[in-house]
């Protein structure tokens, strides 16, 4: 029950209990000590008066004056007793054969009787003090008072002895008014320590169940943003917050290319897929071309057949331009890419890009020969830039750069459109699919193939009002 | 005014006059003392802690005397003869008891009056506790306080008792002591110490008024017969002008209002001049007990 309590609760509730535990620590040695001291205290006053009762009353028993022993015996009751002064509860003086020469108590321990037929502790004590001559305090566990007896001595010999009874009630009253105090005191600071600990063990225990709680997001699949707050510090906590932040990123970035190989080799297949049928098209398709031009040159000359045969040849040109443009032919050969062909395709977008209005900001890197078969490369371009000019609004703004760095080159075209969805963006590449309703949908798939075919790379990236392709192609050996 | 003119400034210096006063008062000193100050013993027959009436009564005194007066206090009834006896002290208020033993060396001042009449009595008293005790014989093997080996009610009228009744004075009690004073004698019958106690009855019946929490833990088994009051005597030797003079002060008491104020609080209603004869069933007991 309580190993599954949060960490809200339990940190708190640890830092109370610590904070109780030490004040019942603090409290309880203070009271042992203060028990000491009592004791102390009282055992000390306890032999001083007996000492000086002694010495007072030995004239009163030497001249055998009762009364003025029972006076001597009596100044400690003559003062009132202020409350927790450590007063006698009792005064007993002994004649030489034990028995009671005077008491403060004269009905429980009367004059000339064994004392102990009242209190059998006495007369133990009695016997036990015989062998010593000093004041001898008798305090054993158990027994319910003090006591202590003091030798009444005259020339060196013994005439009796003063016993002082003192109640242990007097002590623990004293020691239990202490004890109060000391328990106040302690709840009192406990009272104020506890919400501070309170305080400070939930301040410790928040980042933990935060990050508790953002880890619990990650699952089998990373959510591509992450809502966690950061604690920013250098201790663990903080250490561990970076942490995870970077595996949480690494995650993410280990995703997105797991998403990129699964559509590159859709794409592949795709590419393949399509080649091979282009491919079987495209023989039958170069015959039936040859016929209908046979047919065309040798005809009968009926109209019927004329109007038949250019039908036919015109719906087989179709399908060749269609085949044709899904067959990317990077073999074909063609001269390295010039400063100037990139201007040509500026010339070709031109029209376009008027009718929109839209500006187009060039910027041709390119000085002299890169290693790269221009006409694909221009493709490429025109295939963007079109693109651009047709996703960007009116009076919009595109932006082309094209220069060579780290050995391949790099053209990025950018546009103001709107943000690509992010369904759109899984399928961007794939052929017959288009966002508009002009054109077959082709342009981006060619663009992928050329690219893909010159061992490049592109990249979309698209955000609002902001959507930019970007192409790294490797620079080829001139061989 | 001895005193005035030994202090004039022809003879003495102002400081040495102080130091005189002081000693004066300090110590009694008994041949210029006759002259200056009137010395006046008293015995454990009054409450013995009056400090305070004592001081009041002394006032009193010199103004009526135009005199310095001195009250001396002592524990027992035997100092104090002993003091008169050396001329120590003028005057003295003792027990009956002693005024008899040593009659030859003592004048008569005066005699209280005490609920109308110069008599007073010796009461047996026990704790409350003890219901059972109904006189002196009920008390035989206890423990026994007495006030004072020459008082009459608190020794002699109980000496006097177990005499009569033909027992051994020395052993009828178990263990008997003195107190030295009658209201220590209630107090160490109160507390216990004491199993039964021999006290003047006028004591028992002032602290009965001071103190009623103190007399209501005792309780008078007997009283004996009525004696003649403590009475306030002075030594052969005083001078007779002195002797008249304190006789006369010690009657007009009753008569004005300072006086009557401290008679009341002495709880007595005058002082009196009475015949020796008051004393005569003390000196029965005392030939009893004592065969003189």
């Amino acid at each position: 029950m309580l190993r599954n309590l949060s960490l809200v609760y339990k940190v708190p509730l640890r830092v109370a209990l610590l904070i109780v535990l030490v004040s019942i620590v603090i409290a309880a040695s203070l009271l042992f000590r203060a028990y000491e001291v009592f004791r102390e205290d009282l055992v000390l006053s306890a032999e001083n008066l007996g000492r000086i009762l002694a010495r007072t009353v030995t004239p009163a028993i030497l001249h055998d004056d009762v009364w003025k022993a029972y006076e001597v015996v009596n100044t400690p009751f003559s003062v009132d007793s202020k409350r927790g002064s450590l007063q006698p509860e009792l005064v007993i003086v002994l004649d030489r054969g034990g028995q009671v020469y005077v008491s403060t108590q004269p009905e429980q321990y009367p004059m000339l009787t064994d004392p102990a037929s009242h209190d059998p502790m006495l007369s133990q004590l009695v016997a036990e003090s015989e062998q010593q001559r000093t004041v001898f305090t008798s305090e054993r566990i158990g027994f319910e008072n003090l006591y202590v007896l003091t030798p009444i001595e005259s020339d060196g010999v013994r005439i009796g002895a003063l016993i002082l009874v003192y109640s242990k009630h007097l002590f623990s009253d004293r020691f239990l008014d202490f004890a109060r105090t000391a328990l106040l005191t302690t709840l009192l600071i406990t009272g104020l320590l506890l919400p501070m600990g309170a305080y400070w063990g939930r301040k410790s225990a928040k980042p933990l169940v935060e990050l508790a709680n953002c880890m619990s997001k990650v699952g089998s699949d990373v959510p591509a943003e992450l809502d966690c707050e950061v604690y920013d510090s250098k201790d663990e906590l903080g250490q561990l917050f970076r942490q995870f932040q970077t595996m949480v990123a690494e995650l993410q970035e280990k995703a997105s290319l797991e998403q990129q190989v699964i559509v590159a080799e859709r794409l592949a297949a795709i590419g393949r897929f399509t080649a091979g049928i282009a491919h079987e098209i495209n023989n039958p398709l170069g015959g039936l071309l040859n016929a209908t031009s046979t047919l065309r040159k040798h005809g009968s000359g009926d109209p019927l057949t004329e109007k038949t045969v250019s039908l036919l040849e015109r719906g087989l040109l179709q399908i060749k331009d269609t085949v044709g443009a899904l067959l990317v032919e990077a073999s074909s050969r063609s001269h390295p890419l010039t400063h100037q062909d990139i201007e040509d395709t500026r010339v070709l977008v031109q029209q376009e890009a008027s009718k929109k209005a839209a500006s187009i900001d060039w910027n041709n890197a390119l000085e002299d020969f890169v290693p790269l078969p221009s006409t694909l490369v221009r493709q490429i371009l025109i295939n963007l830039l079109l693109n651009a000019i047709q996703a960007t609004p009116q009076q919009g703004r595109i932006g082309c750069q094209v220069g060579v760095l780290d050995g391949g080159l790099h053209i990025l075209i950018r546009n103001e459109g709107q943000q690509i969805t992010e369904e759109t963006m899984a399928l961007l590449f794939e052929p017959f699919h288009s966002s508009s309703t002009r054109g077959r949908g082709l342009g981006l798939w060619v663009t992928y193939q050329i690219v893909h075919k010159l061992n490049g790379q592109i990249e979309v990236s698209s955000g609002e009002s902001d959507t930019s392709f970007t192409v790294f192609l490797p620079l080829q050996d001139a061989a | 005014m001895g005193l005035a003119r030994t202090c004039s400034p022809r003879r003495a210096s102002l400081l040495l006059c102080a130091g005189i006063l002081a000693c004066a008062m300090l110590v009694a000193t008994p041949a210029r003392g006759a002259e200056t100050s009137i010395r006046i013993g008293v015995t454990p027959v009054l409450l013995n802690y009056q400090t305070a009436f004592l001081n009041d009564w002394q006032g009193y005194l010199e103004e009526q005397f135009q005199r310095p007066v001195r009250f001396v206090r002592r524990g027992t009834y035997r100092e104090i003869i002993d003091l008169l006896l050396q001329d120590k002290l003028d005057f003295a208020w003792i027990c009956g008891y002693p005024f008899l033993q040593f009659r030859p060396f003592l004048r008569l001042l005066a005699v209280p009056s005490y609920q109308g009449g110069p008599f007073y009595q010796s009461y047996l008293i026990v704790p409350t506790t003890d219901a059972q005790t109904e006189s002196i014989h009920g008390l035989k093997g206890k423990i026994f306080a007495f006030s004072d080996p020459d008082s009459n009610s608190g020794y002699l009228y109980t000496q006097y008792q177990l005499h009569q009744a033909g027992e051994d004075r020395e052993q009828f009690f178990r263990k008997s002591f003195f107190t030295g004073a009658h209201d220590k004698v209630v107090r160490a019958v109160a507390s216990g110490l004491a199993d039964g106690g021999a006290v003047d009855g006028y004591i028992w019946d002032t602290l009965r008024k001071l103190e009623p929490e103190l007399t209501s833990r005792t309780r008078i088994v007997a009283r004996s017969n009525s004696f003649g009051f403590p009475p306030l005597v002075a030594r052969r030797g005083v001078a007779a002008q002195d002797f008249a003079q304190m006789r006369s002060v010690l009657l007009g008491m009753s008569r004005d209002a300072g006086g009557k104020e401290l008679l009341e609080r002495l709880n007595i209603d005058a002082f009196d001049v009475r015949d020796e004869g008051i004393f005569d069933g003390i000196a029965r007991m005392k030939i009893a007990v004592f065969g003189h």
